[in-house]
């Protein structure tokens, strides 16, 4: 909470101005009912119409100043929340930009988002509920109180007995109410799931002619979230009955008690019509500051979840060279003892040794899981190793800033990212890069030919995650992203698997010839995507069990071999 | 549900002849249930005319209190007991109501809910094609749910409203008539400030939902792509977009706002209003009451307790009318989040059967198509007069670029699609005269997308034939080279595949799908990169086992590596919609082709 109250600390003097005139307001609101009593009790006692008037008018010019007045505020405070809500959400999401891979992977992207976006908007509401009333219903609240005690300090206690009732009666029911909405949310959750799971198989299920199944899968969950709004409803259902009952239930005792006091000369009956008006408004101000005790609650949560990304240190700081000391090497890239683990039990990297020359090409292989992927990740510095240290250029990546490192590279990850935008804008990437060069790009990787195919050409629009081209286009694209730039290492990983092998075949003809200065790291299944590089690892679970060019590794490495045969022509049917 | 999903523009305004529609429709649901109906109508009147009463007896008990000739105890006392019981049965009657309404609600919500799902379920596959899952699900949750809400609480506020107001009138009427030319100040100030709000807030507040869903949108995209991002180092660039639609979302926010800002305090100073007008006529009325000017009985004739009993009613008077504004709002938009629903609901289903459709038994396995033409867009044709004829017991592999129309082939095959023109026989028969449910179960498909459902390993590899039992599961996943791992699970078979089956491999989930096929026992196969996500040791490991699942029936086989390829008895060759070749892999090479390229460049 306290990093977020810290983004309304420049607004303070615009919010003590606007708190100070909805305070002038609501006070003058809290005349009213005075004035009400006053008219009652005194003026029409003086038979004047004119003074009645003059009183009545007062009435309403109040009501008026009182409306303004609320009106102007509200408007400040608007200004406020719209500030403070855009700094907080401007931080969080540049921030979340700047999370290590780490970090990402403990807060997990599903929730990231929902911070960013439910959590900055509860918070956001709250700042704007607190202004706007978190301060009128307090002082109508303690305001009407201390007038009732004026007036009639019996009649007033009689009052502040109810608040506590009601208070707790409309406390105890929502405590007992949120975790049944929380099992109600669950279930929608599960009720979602089976509708997202089988649009999404629709072929398997009307494949294997599972309807059926999947109706009577379905109506479980289905039933099971009737049944839960249901119970929740009917508890919550009591809030409104209960409430207005304990109201009435207080001017009843009012005008009860008021009876014999008015017998006996200590009250007058004008003061228990006035009464009657604070009791609303004391009352109204009541639910009000309970509403504002239960949206606490919930900002109080999502503050927390916001504060929780802002206040996460920066991971993978930039190393002092004197720690790390540059090696003098001719090898553009050197993984030197490289060991890594991502939940520190099981090494996914065990002692990575090898060492690629500039513009020479390195092929990784290897089975599902044998640590492919992360060798890229930790080459990227998406993680810190464990031990053992990778050089670019001699110089340990620990030392180098994003700014020079990143763009010494170009990427193709695998399931890599395409934004809703032009072909041109997701080539282009934000960069500096023409529209010449991000043709050339494209045409180098097989993608011209198909983009020209589309009216629009370059112009022509993707959808998010570019779900609107087939798989092998995807990739052509990104390898078009990552060699827009002319990187001077290449990191491809998967990336070509969606491509069929003539297309894949002319992809490396055209890199090879184009980027013959380009450092390539190619990571596959396929053995012909590596087989023409200078140096292929083979891994398997996290360590290297084969290292050398093709012809070698066919000799000395059994399950290179194996994959070979089975890729090149190895027997399917028997 | 997130921000996001809430504030879709769910609520776009819709004509009137439709909203009539809609009403019939949703009246329809209610009708089944018209006696509970009836009774929530009936305890709506008794329990606001009981709080109505309320006021009366407490201006009765202020009048015995403020009696000249002293307070008036026993009127005093019968008239609180009569307000507390008022109010106690009031409340009571309001909760009935409420759980009431709740359990009718809850079962239209019920019916729609299941009737919307099985109706998606008999969809065309073409449906799922073309609609993204978050509309359907967003139709199925968020707009259901508005319905429902409307439903649950509009109506017997509605019911309330009126009744109040009416009430309320009926007893000012009682009271005082000359006050009630009060309301003829305040009601059309009401009236100039709902139209504003309608006219001018609402759209600020719609435009607020929408820039808030498309922020949200920008977001969830650009957090997918972090890790590309941070790799050419594209964080500035990306954080300064965000920037400009925040700025902008927030802008959107702080114009609905400003101009909301005004509704609250504008509903006080109405009320206020109205009570100070009451009062300045009403003091004048009580004045001269007092005076004796107007006489009791006569129209201008007023108590104290009359007074602040029209105060009391006439808050309650102002209550409802500016809730309606609010209310007639809501049912825009539950109308229109009704209309989603049943857009769904009129859908076409895939077309049924014919009428004497044939069941097929003992499937061997011959299909041919015959000149067969689709497309998925009527103007562009994806196959050309194919034609192709598979033995019992070949195999037949399908090869071609990216796009070439090899998918299309299965989908035609499962007529998850019935083709534009041609013919595609299973056994001789015409597949369209044959049940879709037949014909799809005598197909096995194993797909390069795995597809897995929230549960445990058994269901999901019992899901291919329900009634195998567990040897056979287990002998399935043995032969799929799976077994092993699910074993050193520590909950083995009953591990619960999470959410997406994202807690295992790309790799294991496709050997668990293979798995699924293996125990499907169907005469026919079809596998569409089956193991593409599987790496190329694990392939070896289960070749035999998809040799043994392939052996004796008529397969279709779409894969990327021509080793898979290479054995099938016939090797097809599809560019841009047309079998361009079509032979053994021998036969192929030989002529030189398409496919020799292909081949060669692997080798090459």
């Amino acid at each position: 909470m306290k990093t977020v109250l810290k983004y309304l600390k420049p607004f303070a003097g615009r919010m003590s101005v606007g708190l100070s005139i909805k305070i002038f307001g609501t006070i003058i609101e809290l005349v009213l009912p005075y004035i009400l009593s006053h008219i009652l009790k005194n003026v029409v006692q003086r038979e004047s119409i004119a003074q009645i008037i003059y009183w009545g008018i007062l009435m309403v010019a109040c009501s008026l100043t009182a409306c303004i007045c609320n009106i102007v505020a509200n408007r400040m405070a608007a200004r406020v929340s719209r500030n403070f809500s855009e700094n907080v959400r401007r931080d969080l999401f540049a921030k979340t930009m700047r999370l290590s891979a780490r970090q990402t992977d403990n807060f997990t992207i599903p929730s990231l988002e929902s911070r960013i976006t439910t959590d900055t908007y509860n918070v956001h509401n709250f700042v704007g509920m607190m202004q706007r009333m978190g301060v009128r219903a307090p002082i109508l609240l303690i305001g009407g109180i201390l007038i009732t005690m004026i007036m009639d300090s019996f009649l007033a206690l009689v009052m502040v007995a109810v608040l506590p009732i009601i208070f707790v009666t409309v406390y105890l029911i929502s405590r007992r109410g949120v975790p049944l909405y929380t099992k109600v949310q669950g279930s929608v959750d599960r009720m979602v799931r089976v509708v997202r799971e089988d649009s999404q198989g629709i072929r398997v299920i009307k494949a294997l002619s599972k309807t059926e199944y999947e109706h009577r899968r379905y109506d479980k969950v289905n039933a099971n979230l009737s049944k839960d709004e249901k119970r929740a409803g009917i508890v919550m259902g009591s809030v409104n009955p209960i409430m207005s009952f304990l109201m009435n239930a207080g001017i009843v005792a009012v005008i009860a008690l008021s009876a014999s006091r008015v017998a006996d000369g200590s009250s007058d009956p004008e003061t228990v019509v006035a009464f009657m008006q604070y009791f609303t408004i004391i009352s109204m101000a009541m639910m009000s500051v309970t509403r504002i005790f239960v949206m606490y609650t919930k900002c109080a949560a999502s503050a927390k979840r916001i504060s929780e990304v802002l206040d996460t240190p920066e991971d993978l700081t930039v190393k002092d060279r004197s720690e790390y000391p540059d090696v003098d090497t001719d090898y553009h890239i050197i993984f030197d003892g490289v060991t890594f683990s991502y939940n520190g039990k099981r090494n996914d990297l065990d002692n990575i040794c090898f060492s690629i020359k500039k513009g020479g090409s390195l092929g990784v292989i290897g089975a599902t899981g044998s640590g492919k992927s992360t060798l890229i990740k930790l080459l990227l510095r998406f993680y810190d190793v464990a031990s053992g240290k990778i050089l670019i250029n001699g110089r340990d990546i620990r030392t180098m800033t994003e700014t020079e490192i990143y763009p010494m590279i170009g990427t193709v990850m695998q399931q890599d990212f395409l934004f809703g935008g032009s072909i041109e804008e997701n080539i282009r990437f934000g960069r500096d890069v023409t529209h010449e060069e991000v043709v050339s790009a494209a045409k180098i990787a097989q993608a011209d030919e198909f983009i020209s195919c589309f009216p629009d050409g370059y112009d022509h629009p993707l959808s998010q995650k570019g779900t609107n081209i087939s798989g092998g286009q995807k990739q052509r694209i990104l390898i078009a992203r990552a060699i827009a730039q002319k990187p001077e290492i290449l990191i491809l990983d998967d990336s070509s698997s969606a491509l069929d092998y003539k297309t894949d075949a002319n992809l490396r003809r055209a890199l090879s010839e184009n980027f013959s200065e380009t450092t390539v790291v190619t990571v596959a299944q396929r053995v012909s995507s590596v087989k023409n590089c200078d140096t292929i690892i083979v891994l398997d679970e996290g360590k290297v069990i084969g290292i050398g060019k093709h012809e070698e590794l066919l000799e000395s490495c059994c399950e290179y071999r194996e994959i070979s045969d089975s890729q090149m022509g190895g027997a399917f049917v028997e | 549900m997130s921000a996001y999903d809430k504030n879709r523009p769910a609520n776009e305004k819709i004509d009137k002849k439709t909203a009539k529609g809609v009403l019939k429709r949703l009246g329809g649901y209610v009708i089944k249930y018209w006696p509970l109906f009836l009774i929530a109508v009936a305890l709506t009147f008794i329990s606001n005319q009981l709080s109505l009463l309320g006021p009366q007896y407490s201006g009765e008990a202020i009048d015995a209190i403020s009696s000249p000739d002293g307070v008036d105890f026993a009127t005093v006392k019968s008239s609180v007991i009569s307000m507390i019981i008022c109010y106690a049965a009031s409340a009571v009657m309001s909760y009935v109501l409420s759980v009431l309404m709740i359990y009718i609600s809850q079962k239209i919500v019920y019916t729609m809910r299941k009737q919307l799902f099985e109706k998606v379920m008999s969809l065309p596959v073409g449906y799922f094609d073309t609609h993204v899952t978050g509309d359907i699900i967003s139709r199925i949750s968020y707009d259901i749910d508005t319905v429902n809400s409307s439903l649950s609480h509009d109506v017997v506020q509605v019911m309330t409203g009126l009744y109040t107001v009416i009430g309320s009138l009926v007893f000012m009427w009682q009271i005082s008539k000359p006050l009630i030319a009060v309301f003829a100040i305040t009601i059309p100030i009401s009236l100039i400030f709902t139209r504003y709000r309608s006219k001018k807030v609402r759209p600020l507040f719609r435009k607020r939902s929408r820039m808030l869903g498309e922020l949200n949108g920008y977001a969830e995209e650009m957090l997918s792509g972090c890790r590309t991002i941070q790799a050419y180092n594209r964080e500035d660039e990306i954080s300064g977009q965000f920037n400009g639609k925040n700025s902008d979302t927030m802008d959107a926010y702080y114009n609905a706002e400003y101009y909301g800002a005004a509704m609250g305090p504008s509903v006080n100073f109405i009320n206020n209003l109205s009570i100070s007008l009451v009062m300045i006529f009403g003091g004048v009325l009580y004045m001269l009451s007092q005076s004796g000017t107007a006489k009791v009985g006569s129209m201008l004739f007023i108590t104290l307790g009359g007074v602040a009993q029209f105060v009391q009613y006439s808050r309650k008077f102002a209550g409802p009318i500016n809730e309606f504004a609010n209310i007639y709002n809501e049912f825009q938009s539950a109308f229109s989040a009704a209309e989603r629903v049943f857009r769904i609901l009129d859908e076409a289903p895939e077309t049924p059967d014919c009428e004497d459709a044939y069941t097929l038994n003992d499937v061997k396995g011959n299909v041919k198509f015959d000149a067969v033409s689709f497309g998925y867009l009527p103007d562009k044709t994806i196959l050309r007069g194919v034609s192709l004829s598979a033995q019992q017991g070949k195999t037949i592999a399908i090869v071609g670029p990216t796009g070439a129309g090899k998918t299309t082939i299965i989908n035609l095959l499962m007529r998850f699609y019935d083709v534009n023109e041609g013919n595609i026989f299973v056994d001789g028969i015409e597949s369209r005269m044959i049940t879709r449910s037949s014909l799809r179960k005598a197909y096995t498909m194993v797909l390069q997308d795995t597809w897995l459902f929230h549960g445990t390993i058994f269901e999901n590899i019992v899901y291919g034939r329900e009634n195998a039992t567990e040897e056979e599961v287990r002998a399935a996943a043995k032969a799929a080279r799976i077994d092993s791992y699910i074993d050193s699970l520590p909950d083995g078979y009953n591990t619960v595949l999470s959410d997406d089956g994202v807690n295992i491999s790309k790799g294991q989930k496709q050997l668990i799908t293979i798995a699924r096929a293996i125990i499907a026992q169907s005469p026919m196969l079809i596998l569409d990169e089956a193991t593409s996500n599987v790496d190329s040791r694990t392939e070896i490991k289960i070749q035999k086992a998809m040799g043994e699942l392939m052996s004796g029936r008529t397969c279709f086989v779409i894969a990327h590596r021509l080793s898979t390829i290479k054995e099938a008895d016939t090797i097809l060759v599809i560019q841009d919609g047309v079998i361009t070749e079509q032979g053994s892999h021998d036969e192929l090479l030989e002529k030189n082709g398409f496919y020799s390229t292909l081949y060669n460049s692997q080798f090459s």
